[in-house]
């Protein structure tokens, strides 16, 4: 590995926005053929570096960086997207850059088609060439089955495609860049499944085996390590360390990140585990299914009691997402939900929330938050709407309390540590008063990075354990699951396959997975 | 199983047509209601369609661009006005007037494309209501060039296009018919032959000459073989009775309709024989089905009704060729390198400039194409009407030719060559039959001229809506496509969905809700 040549060089990149330093001397060197993992929580500036490599618009719209950029010992002026694909930089992007209304093969052949020349295009230039679609079916043939989508047709349009196979339609298209050099990776695994992240690793390796040097950019530390030969980490704009990444283990990778230790496995040590068997039943699902696409429930009967917090976990595509949004009428729902012995109508959008009942989505940019409001707003606006709180009547009309908005929303940013645009932000909702009595939070720490994982996993516990607030948290990582959750249910098939204990052993979740029932280890 | 399938085909595909349908079904009951006979509807419409689709057709590179419908022609419209204005004044005549005309209107037109491009280039997303208002914006300029600047800036000393008796400007109807009028439309095929067999062998000439000049390699078969094709072509109509046909300026429809169903036969036999030849798989049942649609047509001239309209009707044959030139130059073009990129900017401009292409340019480069055939349609249009009004001739030009489009099935993301012609040819079923009817029904054909108004802009706001409702729909049906089809991807909905769905109150979401449980696979609930 060491005796390979460095194709890319940053060297001593600073970058400031508006006199806010984001990135301070930050130098990495990558060689060809390795996978480079460029690791940090939210906000350290990877994505900034990545941005000055591929020469986004946004960087040179706020004032370009100061430091250098060689390629293959060159030193290069990178300040177009176009130029930076010329030097051979390539990217999958973390949203999918793809055109839904072309074809696999357009996709993968985008800005490079093939053209046959004719002789209009012989006066007129390039742009009036007919294409070669057969060529061009050909050579995305070609890099498809070099990431080993061998299944994958080329001549099928991309829209509706599943989010998976676009990632590797992405794939495909850098790799078929005949000069690239440096492939830059954007958390490609954060959208998968377990099972696609396990190709889309392999792909990895296949690429780096074609003496391309791949930088990584992921949350996952496990899969980090496994594949990474080198690691570089970011911490609030500077460059920690760059070592191999056989010297790591997750948990110094994570200090490293974060330069705080883990606190995972201590939280649900601490103090003892309250019985709930005797508790009264905070909700009652009842032959519950839920129309939720891709996320079906298929009758579920499950009771949680006031108090606890209950986890519901599973894979993608189970049905475990279904449940709270079905509860929140999200989605058409049939059957049966009682909260402390009230049914919800479910038809009704809303009654699940004026019962006590708040929710955290998955889905945050669509149904979570008023992306263009202002934090503060978006964190009293459910106690506005439902519980008519930070309200003042002035001359008889209805206002927002200014005042009262502002204290308690500095109140949540720091208890939070709210980072302009990080996830907690819709967990900071929930702080709207702390009146609900029964919390669905679903997927809180998707997309954001360890330490504020940490702060949201905190703040549940405390206003599980301080206010008696029942939550029912719904995550695809069993980690997070099993350091807050009392009970765990996992969710295969659309039902319920086991109620666990969080102390199991990691064989017995793997098969309640699977939709094995699991022997033993199960909750009463 | 099999007949909810196929009930639920039929009805999707009357959701996806409805615009269609229900305009059809409109002018329909218009048409009867007029009392007027078939073949009064078939030549206007015949005469409509020459006059009109040209600029309907230039309004679809524009939504392949994702510019949406270009309200901007107006202005290519007042490119050609200007051109017919010096045209006249000038003196040009006839068909060699009508090109001239044309070739003084591109580069003006080129120029306020270009200027149209960079203005949508700075209102991105905005382009269909800033088309609308720079309609209006460019009105005042156009009057303050023809009201004030001729005659007082540039003189202009010639009675026939201004004012006379110390009042200024130019006059307010120029007519045409001394000059450019009817140009396009009467002139015979055969000379079209003619002068486009010699333009053929000078353009082979040249063709060859400037491969000789940049030492490209020369195919001469390929040449030789082009040239035979010409050849062949051009002494097929010395041929007494085609010369005849072709000699006459406005074919009988009778006459084109049985020449179009020789050609759909002939053209399916190639087709068969050239699958055989390259023992690719024959395709026998589509083949068939065109000659049975084929007969089918052939065997309709002979119920007399339709004999008569038939023989009552005549086709401006190189009008007609010249709209269809641009409707095989619209879907040739989309399969160019630079109609792909426009494709691409259409449907993202993040992904095409992350991709490489120059999304600006790109985009002023499909408001140049659209402009110029604007104007060139405006040309078209005005030769046919045979006068110019001058202050008024452009100003429904965009709203029209719009709506006639929308009314074919086209949307604001979607549109192509097909849906235009289709749609000029029901637009203006209505628009012909609506005075009437209103003449017949309500005993004043002014009910029905203000009726007319109404539709076209009606249609605007009726097609549009309906064609957002469809996209809802197609959103969700897709999405559930997507999940039956596997379980991957998460299962979170699609933020754009979702934030569509918001917008809809809960009852709805959930009969829609029931609709998808009947339909979906596994135990609905």
């Amino acid at each position: 590995m060491k005796e390979n040549k460095i194709v890319l060089s940053m060297k001593n990149i600073s970058k400031e926005y508006s006199g806010n330093p984001v990135l301070k001397n930050v130098s990495i060197d990558v060689r060809a053929g390795e996978i480079h993992a460029l690791m940090g929580e939210n906000g350290a500036g990877k994505s900034t570096l990545m941005n000055i490599l591929f020469g986004m618009p946004a960087i040179h719209a706020t004032g370009g960086f100061q430091g250098t950029i060689e390629i293959e010992g060159e030193p290069v002026v990178i300040d177009t997207p176009t130029k930076a694909m010329q030097y051979g930089i390539g990217m999958v992007h973390q949203e999918l850059m793809l055109i839904p209304g072309f074809t696999v093969a357009e996709n993968i052949k985008i800005g490079r088609e093939i053209g046959k020349s004719n002789f209009l295009s012989e006066i007129l230039g390039k742009s009036m060439e007919t294409l070669d679609t057969a060529a061009m079916n050909r050579d995305a043939r070609n890099a498809l089955d070099s990431v080993g989508m061998t299944s994958l047709r080329e001549d099928t349009l991309v829209e509706g495609m599943a989010i998976g196979y676009k990632q590797f339609i992405e794939i495909a298209r850098e790799i078929d860049k005949s000069n690239m050099r440096v492939l830059v990776f954007d958390e490609p695994t954060a959208v998968l499944t377990e099972d696609e992240a396990r190709q889309m690793l392999d792909a990895l390796q296949k690429i780096v085996d074609l003496g391309i040097a791949v930088i990584f950019i992921s949350h996952r530390l496990d899969e980090v390590l496994e594949v990474s030969s080198q690691v570089s980490v970011l911490r609030d704009g500077t460059l920690v360390t760059s070592v191999p990444a056989s010297t790591l283990t997750p948990n110094s990778l994570a200090e490293l990140m974060v330069g705080r230790g883990m606190s995972s496995e201590v939280r649900s040590a601490s103090g003892p585990r309250p019985d709930f068997s005797k508790a009264p039943v905070a909700v009652r699902f009842h032959d519950f299914w839920v129309d939720m696409p891709g996320e079906r429930v298929k009758g579920i009967d499950l009771e949680v009691k006031e108090g606890e917090i209950l986890g519901i976990g599973g894979l993608a595509g189970q049905g475990k997402l279904g449940i709270s949004n079905g509860v929140m009428g999200m989605y058409p729902s049939r059957g049966c939900v009682e909260v402390f012995g009230q049914e919800l109508q479910l038809s009704r959008e809303g009654d699940a929330l004026r019962h006590g009942v708040a929710f955290v989505s998955e889905d945050r940019r669509g149904v979570g938050l008023l992306i263009e409001d202002s934090i503060e707003n978006n964190i009293v606006f459910s106690a506005m709407q439902v519980k008519k709180m930070f309200l003042s009547k002035k001359l008889l009309f209805t206002q927002q309390d200014r005042h009262a908005i502002r204290e308690h929303g500095k109140k949540m940013i720091d208890l939070l540590d709210i980072r302009c645009t990080s996830g907690a932000q819709a967990v900071g909702r929930l702080s709207g008063g702390n009146q609900q009595k029964v919390l669905f939070v679903s997927e809180p720490t998707r997309g954001i990075d360890i330490g504020a994982k940490e702060l949201v996993l905190d703040y549940l516990h405390k206003i599980n354990r301080e206010e008696g607030v029942t939550i029912i948290f719904t995550s695809s990582e069993l980690l997070e699951l099993r350091s807050i959750c009392d009970r765990i249910a996992i969710i295969a098939g659309g039902k319920i396959n086991s109620i666990l204990k969080p102390t199991v052993s990691d064989a017995a979740f793997g098969l309640a997975m699977s939709g094995i029932k699991p022997e033993g280890g199960e909750e009463e | 199983m099999d007949k909810n399938a196929f009930g639920k085909k039929c009805l999707s595909f009357l959701q996806r047509n409805a615009v269609v349908l229900i305009f059809a079904v409109v002018a329909l009951f218009a048409m009867i209601a007029s009392i007027q006979p078939a073949t009064y509807f078939a030549g206007e419409i015949t005469t409509r369609i020459a006059r009109n689709a040209f600029l309907v057709l230039s309004l679809i590179i524009p939504v392949l661009a994702g510019m949406g419908l270009n309200f901007g022609i107006v202005v290519g419209a007042m490119a050609a006005q200007i051109a017919v204005f010096f045209g006249v004044h000038w003196n040009w005549t006839g068909l060699s007037g009508f090109f001239l005309t044309a070739l003084l209107a591109t580069p003006i037109a080129m120029l306020f494309g270009y200027l149209v491009g960079r203005l949508f280039n700075r209102i991105k997303g905005m382009e269909m209501i800033g088309g609308l208002v720079l309609g209006y914006c460019a009105d005042g300029l156009y009057q303050l060039l023809f009201l004030v600047i001729f005659g007082t800036v540039i003189k202009i000393d010639d009675s026939r296009v201004m004012m006379t008796d110390g009042a200024t400007g130019a006059i307010n109807t120029i007519d045409l018919t001394p000059n450019i009028g009817s140009s396009l439309d009467t002139t015979p095929l055969l000379s079209v032959i003619e002068v486009a067999f010699y333009a053929f062998l000078v353009f082979q000439l040249a063709a060859i000459l400037y491969r000789l000049m940049k030492k490209r390699p020369i195919s001469w078969a390929r040449h030789g073989v082009q040239v035979a094709i010409a050849v062949v072509v051009y002494a097929l109509t010395y041929i007494p009775y085609v010369e005849d046909l072709l000699r006459q300026e406005r074919l009988l429809l009778l006459v084109l309709t049985e020449f179009l169903c020789l050609f759909v036969l002939l053209a399916q036999a190639v087709r068969c024989i050239l699958a055989l030849l390259r023992k690719q798989p024959v395709p026998w049942k589509s083949a068939l089905g065109y000659v049975i649609a084929d007969a089918i047509v052939y065997g309709l001239t002979y119920i007399p009704a339709v004999y008569d309209v038939l023989v009552s009707t005549r086709v401006p044959m190189f009008t007609y060729l010249v709209i269809a030139a641009l409707f095989v130059f619209n879907n040739v073009f989309s399969k160019t390198r630079l109609g792909h990129n426009i494709r691409a900017v259409g449907q993202s401009r993040e992904i095409a400039f992350v991709s490489g292409i120059n999304v600006d340019r790109t985009r002023i480069i499909a408001m140049i194409f659209s402009t110029i055939f604007a104007a060139w349609g405006q040309l078209i249009n005005l030769q046919n009407l045979g006068t110019l009004s001058t202050y008024y001739a452009h100003t429904s030009i965009g709203t029209f030719a719009i709506a006639a489009l929308l009314v074919g099935g086209a949307s604001v993301h979607k549109a192509n060559s097909k849906q235009a012609i289709l749609g000029v040819i029901l637009f203006h079923s209505l628009y012909v039959a609506a005075p009437a009817a209103g003449r017949e029904l309500f005993g004043n054909a002014v009910v029905g001229e203000y009726f007319r108004t109404f539709v076209s802009y009606g249609i605007i706001a009726v097609a549009l809506a309906m064609h957002a409702g469809n996209r809802l729909r197609e959103l969700r049906a897709s999405q559930n496509e997507n999940l039956r089809a596997g379980p991957a991807g998460g299962g979170k909905p699609r933020a754009a969905l979702s934030a569509v769905s918001r917008g809809f109150s809960v009852p709805g979401r959930c009969r829609e809700g029931k609709k998808l449980k009947t339909s979906g696979e596994g135990p609905g609930l």
